[in-house]
Order: structure tokens, then sequence, then C-alpha cells
């Protein structure tokens, strides 16, 4: 198996919005499998934040610099403008302060991608709007009684939350899930798609 | 092959010029070797001992030969994160100590009489530097890293500005970049303890008749700054020993009480007043800037959560430091009911983290030579 092959679906769609040789802060980057294939096949300088000490020592093991930290408590450590990338894959549903983190992204990447969870998908509009139930999917899988996320949001929310911090949405893929692979959404993503990957940067960059 | 050095002393001949501006005409340095030195002698680790260590890192022969067991057991030895069978392990006595390396307690080659306090005082840096010479003359070039808990990973960090191109990894565990008013007030109850014994005679007293009292306060008071509320309420809690009810006495009735004071009587048996001295002042004026160029080794930091001696915020101090210069950093907080003392006795978490670290850095070497052959 690749290393590309290794890497789960959504990471590597959202590898390839890492340009090359970029220098890239992953918060949240769990044990590095995103950082160790950004690294060895794209030639970029990463650096990691991670709360789980199991993740601060997989990404030791796999010759990741770390820093082990709770995103509630903000980037303090990293100067401004040290990276071209700051990386929040699936970690923006478990951070608790959304908004001063999404400031702090600004301030120390030119640009941010961040993926996260869908709950406008129709599945779980239905079981909510009709069965009066919480939703559970693929990509949001857990009881509303013992789920790490504390903020669930829709395609068109976070849309809005760019535009309120003040960031332009330079990119945007929807997904949805299937199996250990994934497919693009063109057609009403907000309805469709379980994931959705979003770069966004500064208005001036 | 495993081998223990057991006991070694190297001579550094000539004058040995100090941070203070003093010198020192020749300094013997106390060192044990684990393990053996490859070929090419790239396999080297440096462990850097705290305040009150000795080169005893791991279980080897001691002075009379028999084998006892060392320091950091937990870590460093056959099969352990610091792998003897690996690694070749180099651990000395600091300079101003009292375990075989020139300090307090030796001989002023001008006088033929005991140095006492007419010794001059010594930085981490001097320490450092010494090292470094005793590494001259084992053959190590290039470490592939510096190890070091508390007063140790002052070292270890002190390596990192003084010489960068002479490690691959700087390894610093539960220590400071420069020390708080706590800290340097602990240290000066301690020193007062010593300096307040009658038998502390301006530092010259015979070495069979040290201040022990002193002594004994200092270690107590340090020792409480090296456990953690919880660790000690878990531990003796409000118990008393070998009673049901209070004595109306001042005698020792409480367990932590007798726990200390064997604390303090076990460590005057085996450390010098003056030696205290001086270590503790080297800790004071540490003050530490990170490495100015560009050619860094790699740094992985650690701290403990019941430590608050040296606590978290202090740790991140140096990774806030080493972020702003660009170093390739790794910073773990352990969680640990131990108290500062965590970094002696923490061997899951710890131990897990510097063997895979370690692994990598001799890893990423063998890499670097692979290429610069072919």
């Amino acid at each position: 198996m690749t290393a590309a092959e290794a890497l789960r679906a959504d990471l590597r769609l959202l590898a390839d919005f890492v340009p090359p040789g970029a220098r890239v802060l992953d918060l949240g980057c769990g044990d590095g499998a995103l950082l160790a294939f950004l690294r060895d096949e794209r030639g970029c300088a990463v650096r990691g934040i991670e709360i789980s000490p199991q993740g601060v020592l997989g990404c030791v093991r796999r010759g990741i610099p770390v820093i082990q930290a709770n995103l509630d408590e903000g980037l303090r450590d990293i100067p401004d403008d040290s990276f071209d990338v700051v990386v929040l894959s699936q970690t923006l549903q478990e951070v608790r302060h959304l908004r001063p983190l999404i400031a702090e992204t600004a301030r120390v990447g030119r640009r941010a991608i961040i993926s996260y969870p869908n709950f406008g998908l129709l599945s779980a509009r239905i079981r909510l709007g009709i069965f009066g139930r919480m939703p559970v999917s693929d990509a949001l899988p857990y009881q509303w009684y013992d789920t790490p996320n504390v903020h669930y949001t829709t395609i068109r929310d976070f849309r809005l939350l760019a535009q309120q911090a003040g960031l332009e949405i330079e990119r945007e893929v929807a997904l949805r899930l299937r199996g250990d692979a994934v497919a693009r959404v063109h057609l009403l993503p907000n309805l469709r798609a379980e994931l959705a990957v979003t770069m966004l940067r500064r208005p001036n960059e | 092959m495993s081998e223990a050095s057991g006991p070694r002393t190297l001579r550094i001949e000539g004058a040995f010029r100090l941070a203070g501006g003093r010198s020192l005409e020749g300094v013997d340095v106390a060192y044990e070797t684990f393990g053996t030195l490859s070929p090419n002698g790239d396999n080297a680790v440096l462990v850097c001992h705290a305040l009150s260590g000795d080169a005893h890192v791991a279980t080897g022969p001691g002075l009379d030969g028999a084998t006892c067991p060392g320091w950091w057991d937990s870590l460093v030895g056959p099969g352990l994160a610091i792998d003897t069978a690996r690694y070749f392990v180099v651990c000395a006595n600091v300079l101003g100590g009292c375990s075989g390396t020139t300090g307090p307690g030796s001989i002023d080659p001008e006088t033929g009489n005991r140095w006492g306090l007419r010794f001059p005082l010594v930085t981490i840096e001097d320490m450092v530097d010494v090292e470094a010479r005793l590494l001259d003359a084992l053959g190590i070039e290039r470490l592939l890293a510096v190890v070091g808990g508390s007063m140790g990973g002052m070292q270890a960090l002190a390596w990192a500005r003084r010489y960068p191109e002479r490690t691959d990894a700087v390894i610093a565990a539960a220590t400071t970049s420069r020390l708080g008013a706590q800290a340097i007030a602990f240290n000066e109850v301690g020193r007062s303890a010593i300096i307040a014994d009658p038998r502390f005679a301006g530092g010259d007293y015979a070495p069979d008749a040290q201040p022990a009292d002193g002594l004994a306060i200092a270690r107590m008071v340090g020792h409480i700054t090296y456990l953690s509320q919880d660790g000690m309420r878990e531990k003796f809690g409000r118990r008393l020993r070998d009673r049901e009810d209070h004595a109306f006495d001042f005698v020792s009735e409480f367990e932590v009480e007798s726990y200390l004071a064997y604390q303090g009587r076990r460590f005057v048996e085996r450390f010098d007043a003056d030696t205290y001295l001086y270590m503790t002042k080297a800790m004071d004026y540490f003050d530490w800037q990170p490495p100015a160029g560009t050619d860094m080794p790699r740094f992985l930091v650690t701290s403990f959560t019941s430590d608050w001696l040296f606590p978290t915020a202090q740790a991140r101090e140096i990774v806030r430091a080493l972020l702003s210069r660009g170093a390739e950093l790794t910073f773990a907080e352990i969680d640990s009911p131990y108290g500062h003392d965590a970094f002696l006795l923490e061997t899951e978490q710890q131990g897990a983290l510097i063997g895979a670290f370690l692994e990598r850095i001799l890893a990423d070497r063998n890499r670097c030579a692979e290429r610069r052959v072919s």
C-alpha cells in the first residue's frame, strides 16, 4: 500500500488542496497521518497540534513535530504568519471556542483548509424533521448523549461563519462517503454531502 | 553488548575557564558509560543528571565493584527507552558535584586544602563545557541526543545553545529556561539552613563533620517541592506513624514528618553541603535563550501535570522561544500525580515518547548517512 492509499479518502482529498512545499500546521492532527503524507509525498514542512497522548506518541513515531495543547486555549505559542496552510481536519466540531480559533488560524496562517461534517444532509433533516430524532450518520456517528462534538453546522452556516470572520472562501468541495471512498457532490451539496472541505484565505492574500 | 564501564575519571589538564571569569587548573570528571560506541562513534547519548544525581544513571558496577541500581533505571538499560543495547550512553557527574568530579569538596592545588567556598561559582554552561571536553576525550564528535530532567534538562537546553552542531537532538524533561522567584526562594531556604548550621564553619568543615542538620533540612524543603499536593495526600494523608493518638510532644509523629526526616538523613550520607550551595546557585543563575543560528537540533520537551516546581507554563515558555526560532520541536505534557519527581518515576508514557523519539533520530541519521554514501 502506498502512502497515498493508506491515507483516509477525505484526508487524501484535503491533501490535494495543499501546495507542494508549503509550511503546514495541522490543528488536531491525531497521529500525524496527514502530515506524514504531506511531508513525504509533497515536500511540506509540517507541524501538528494534538491534545491526546496517543496522538502525540503516534506523531513522534512518524517523526512529526507536534505540540500537545488544547485548541480551546488558542495558538498563543505560534508566531504570526508562520504557516502557509493551517488544516482543521474534522476538528472544529469538537472545539468549544470556535470563533476565536478561526481568528487565530487566520493570524498564524495565510490559508486555512477546514473539513467538517454537514448537518444539513437530507437524511439528517428527515430523521430530525419527520421522525423527531437526532441525526446519526456515517459522518456523525455519535448518539447525542455521548458525542465529542459540541458544534454542528451545515455548509450554508459554515459559509456564514467564514464571512463573519472576514475570510474569503477560495475553494469548497462537498463529499459523500462511500465506504472507504469519497465522491464529490456538485448538485445540492447542502442536502446531499456528508462532508465538506473548504479553503479560506484572508481577503488580501 | 551492553556493558557498563563502572566509575571512571577523566583528567582535563590545563586552565579551564569558567563563565564567572575565574579558571580551574585541571578538572577531574567522574563518568560512566553503558553500551558500546559504534565504530564511527554515531550512537552516543549523553544523559545529564539533576541536582542530587551522579554518573551512575543505570545498573552497573559501583565504586566497590558490586552491581548497583542506577538513578534512571526505568529509562536507561538494555531494551528500555534509552536502550543501552543500541546506544552508547554517557553520564558524568557535573562540575561542582560531589561524586568524583571536581567541586568544592576537592583539594585546591594551590593551598593543598579543601576548596570549600573558595571554589569558584559554576554555571550550567560550565557543566556543559566539561561534558563537551569529556566527549572529545571519548572520541564522540556528534551526539545522537543529550537527555536530562530538571537541572539535567537545563544542561540539555544549554547544549543546544552552546554546541548546536554537536547533537542531533535535545530531550529536556521537567525543566525550565529560568527559575521563577518561587523556585529561587526554595533554593535560598535550603542554602540558609546549611549556612545557619554551626558546623558549616564558612564552608570549611571537615569532610566527616559536615553541617548535616542544615543539609538535611535543605533536602526536606527540596523534597516537598518535588512532590505534589495530591501525591502527598495519597501517600501520607494525616496518618500517624506507630501510634494511635497525638503525642502532645514535638516528636516525629505524622508519617510525612518521619518520611522527610528519613529523606534528609539518607541524603546527608551521600551528598556534600557545599556542593548543594553551588548546584542551587547554578540553577538560580540559569537564564536560557534558544540557539541563535538556523542549524539547530530537534527538541523533545516534556512537562508533568502535577509538577509545580517547573510547571507546564514554564515548559511552554521554552516551546514559545523555540517556535519563534523555527525549531523542530515536540512538546508533551505527561499526566502524572508524582509532581516534579515524575521525570524519575513516570516510565510508561515518558519512556514511550523518549524511546520513539530517539529511534526516529537514529533512523534519520542513518538515512542521511546513506544519502551521503550513495
